[in-house]
């Protein structure tokens, strides 16, 4: 049992943390937002040069071999700049996908362009009706002159605007939930219709109509569920370590408002009503911080099931730990707290979709009770 | 960064295990698991098996019978003697007068106190609280004056823990009424067969006797039974109040009352079914099981942390502890009452030679004492409201 980190590891934070530091300050944000795609060209390919892209692949497809736990160090850093970039779709899903669906040869094609900065990459998953459930697919692949043809319409496509190859689950055979008869193909962004819009915190997605669309498989056809479940197991993994870098900036600027803000005479951080409320704020915290950790070291699990149970357990906690967190930072600035011109409003917006994506505080606890729970089982 | 033990861990955890497990007897375990009032023979009994073998007093100096464990170590038997619903050493005598002893007391202090505290030769009980100071403890008032070579102790203190069973209190004594309140404060021990103690029992609202309140009237004290120097007792007493925090969370018994929770709600029947097969039910344990695996990792990170401080420094983490631990303990007691439903309502204390055959299920009677009695564990050992003052100033900076 330890938690320190190596220090390869130590030496990667202190620079992505640097990075945000000096780049990620809240106007700085705001001009990347406004940039045409919604995020920023330049950035991105900083993180290139920098080596966060290519970061969870191996050394052989260009990139640096790292785990969940180096995934988990730059996620952080991200949620603390509330960072707009691409990240999480294309390298942490789409990337994921690739490296642990894709053929050797797809590996070879797609993971050196991601790790360079040149491939954009989305994964189409959600459906009108899918909620959270990965099983449930309409959208229907067929056999056609020797490939893949796939129909369908894919919803809330997170950076599906600008993405170059899409990653889209389709179902081969079955009924819409079967577990067995879905496939994962790789859909070049030229071969669809799609409809970019932002997000409620400022990030991208699209809507993505398949009309015989072109497709090349990754993986099994029939049966790549389960490949899919362990990417986005690992990605809520990543999610989590993001909103912990989300919910300490929420705290640390509240934190300051208490002791700068005056009223009555007064730094209202005097206030004892207050002061309660910013220690529970702080225990929300770390108990997110203890699941994001306990997710990291689970992400790579081999037995699905208990995989399955750390992450939802995980991903519940954040959400619960995001909502008080999120809530209590609007209330305990004010008026303030209610502006676009201040930072903490935007971090608020980005926790509240974090606790969405992949199932909400509510979805998880429910599924986790279904499981049988944590403990004495 | 990982998440498992090592090899040796594991091996000390089976070891702890296999221990706690076999040699103290399943009488006494069923007790706690059950929630029934332990009796003073059930935890000599059982502190004296696990100080036979030298894992009494783990956390002492070596040279006092510690073992010298990592924190892993330490978190491992905890855990495990926690979830076998082992008695925990009587912490009056294990993690507070022991280690202030150990620490501060001279050698023939030490001598004549501590091996009988380990085997709990001597039952300590805890002389702080009083009834004009509770969360501001400093401001007590029960006055020990110097005459000779003795002191003369006039005062009351309450909430007394087990009193009723102590052969000695250490208390905390005015002895210059002077100076700040802080400052004229001594740390004493003494016997409580000393002419002029009086203890009378407070009964709680879960029927139980655990707390007292001890009187005492013109207490003559041998000044040979002060510990360390006269008016540094608040330092001491900070300095016990500081020590082997890291079990304040109490994972292991929210634990092995989860188990509980579940063996009884698949007895229990909602519906025609079992309710362990009600989602609504299972998703209000679920929501308790997460917090619980969150707390256990905050714990584990502050025993890795543990490593790097210095030794006898409080650290400000265990007051989340202390927080996110005790509101656990309570919402695990809360939802075993819920389990029981109805037959929770039956006031039925345990009693010997009891005649009356139990009305319900037998494991309905302790459900709801058990929920009344752990509205305790936000109170003692310093308040949820005073954990939180804890965090503002030393963490947060407010």
């Amino acid at each position: 049992m330890d938690f320190d980190l190596t220090d390869e590891q130590r030496l990667l934070k202190d620079s992505v943390d640097r990075l945000i530091t000096e780049r990620y300050d809240f106007e700085s944000r705001n001009k990347y937002r406004a940039e045409p795609e919604g995020w920023s060209r330049a950035l991105w390919e900083q993180y290139a040069e920098l080596g966060l892209l290519g970061l969870p692949f191996p050394e052989s497809y260009g990139g640096f071999g790292g785990g969940p736990v180096e995934t988990m160090i730059v996620m952080e850093a991200f949620g603390r700049g509330l960072a707009v970039e691409p990240y999480f779709a294309t390298v942490v899903l789409g990337g994921g996908l690739i490296h642990q669906a894709g053929s050797e040869e797809q590996k070879s094609a797609l993971l050196p362009q991601i790790a360079s900065g040149e491939a954009l990459l989305a994964f189409a998953h959600v459906e009108r009706q899918s909620r959270y459930d990965l099983a449930n697919v309409t959208t229907r692949a067929h056999r056609a002159d020797g490939g893949w043809r796939i129909n369908g319409e894919k919803s809330i496509v997170l950076h599906g605007d600008v993405a170059d190859q899409l990653i889209v689950s389709a179902r081969t055979s079955g009924s819409p939930s079967d577990r067995a008869g879905i496939g994962l193909f790789l859909v070049d962004a030229k071969d669809v219709t799609r409809r970019g819009y932002p997000l409620q915190d400022g990030l991208r997605a699209a809507e993505v109509k398949l009309d015989d669309a072109r497709a090349e498989p990754l993986s099994n056809p029939e049966g790549a569920l389960s490949v899919a479940e362990q990417v986005v197991d690992a990605a809520i993994g990543a999610l989590c370590a993001e909103a912990v870098g989300v919910m300490q900036s929420m705290h640390e600027l509240t934190l300051d408002y208490l002791k700068t803000r005056r009223q009555f005479g007064r730094p209202i951080g005097d206030f004892q009503a207050l002061q309660h409320r910013a220690v529970d704020m702080y225990v929300a915290l770390e108990q997110a911080r203890s699941m994001a950790l306990f997710a990291t070291m689970m992400a790579a699990e081999e037995d699905p099931a208990e995989r399955r149970r750390a992450i939802t357990a995980a991903k519940a906690q954040i959400g619960r730990s995001g909502r008080h967190i999120g809530q209590e930072a609007i209330q305990l600035h004010g008026g303030i707290g209610m502006t676009m011109e201040y930072k903490v409003g935007h971090a608020f917006k980005r926790m509240t979709m974090i606790d969405i994506m992949f199932g909400d505080a509510g979805a998880h606890t429910e599924e986790l009770a279904r499981l049988g729970g944590l403990f004495g089982t | 960064m990982d998440l498992n033990f090592t090899p040796e861990e594991r091996a000390f955890r089976e070891e702890a295990r296999r221990f706690f497990r076999t040699e103290v007897p399943e009488k006494i375990r069923r007790k706690v698991e059950e929630g029934h009032h332990l009796s003073k023979e059930d935890i000599v009994t059982s502190q004296r098996i696990l100080n036979a073998r030298g894992w009494a007093v783990p956390a002492w100096p070596r040279e006092w019978g510690g073992q010298d464990w990592s924190p892993a170590q330490m978190y491992l038997y905890q855990d495990e003697m926690q979830q076998a619903n082992v008695p925990s050493p009587l912490p009056f005598n294990v993690s507070m007068v022991g280690p202030v002893i150990a620490e501060f007391a001279n050698e023939e202090q030490k001598r004549r106190f501590l091996p009988a505290t380990a085997n709990l030769d001597i039952w300590w009980c805890q002389g702080f609280s009083e009834p004009g100071a509770g969360s501001d403890l400093a401001s007590l008032r029960t006055s020990a004056r110097r005459v000779g070579d003795k002191y003369i102790v006039n005062g009351q203190k309450t909430w007394t823990t087990l009193a009723q069973h102590a052969d000695w209190i250490f208390n905390l004594v005015r002895t210059d009424p002077s100076a700040k309140k802080q400052e004229g404060i001594s740390f004493l021990l003494i016997d409580m067969k000393t002419h002029g103690i009086k203890v009378r029992p407070i009964q709680t609202i879960d029927g139980g006797h655990e707390v007292n309140e001890v009187f005492f009237d013109d207490v003559e004290v041998p000044a040979e039974n002060l510990v360390g120097e006269e008016n540094k007792g608040w330092d001491y007493a900070k300095f016990l109040l500081g020590h082997e925090r890291t079990g304040i969370a109490r994972v292991g018994i929210s634990k092995a009352r989860i188990k509980r929770i579940k063996e009884l709600a698949a007895l229990e029947r909602i519906g025609g079914r079992p309710l362990i097969e009600d989602q609504h039910f299972r998703e209000k344990l679920a929501a308790v099981e997460i917090e619980l695996k969150a707390l256990e990792m905050t714990q584990l990170r502050v025993v890795a942390d543990e490593r790097k401080r210095e030794r006898g420094k409080p650290n400000p983490a265990s007051s989340i502890l202390k927080l996110k631990g005790s509101v656990i303990q309570q919402l695990t007691t809360e939802l075993l009452m819920e389990v029981v439903g109805p037959h929770a309502m039956p006031y039925q204390p345990s009693e010997e030679g009891r005649n009356e055959p139990i009305i319900g299920p037998e494991y309905a009677t302790e459900a709801a004492p058990t929920y009344f009695n752990y509205r305790k564990v936000s109170i003692y050992g310093g308040s949820n409201e005073i954990q939180r003052n804890i965090v503002a100033k030393a963490i947060l900076g407010l």
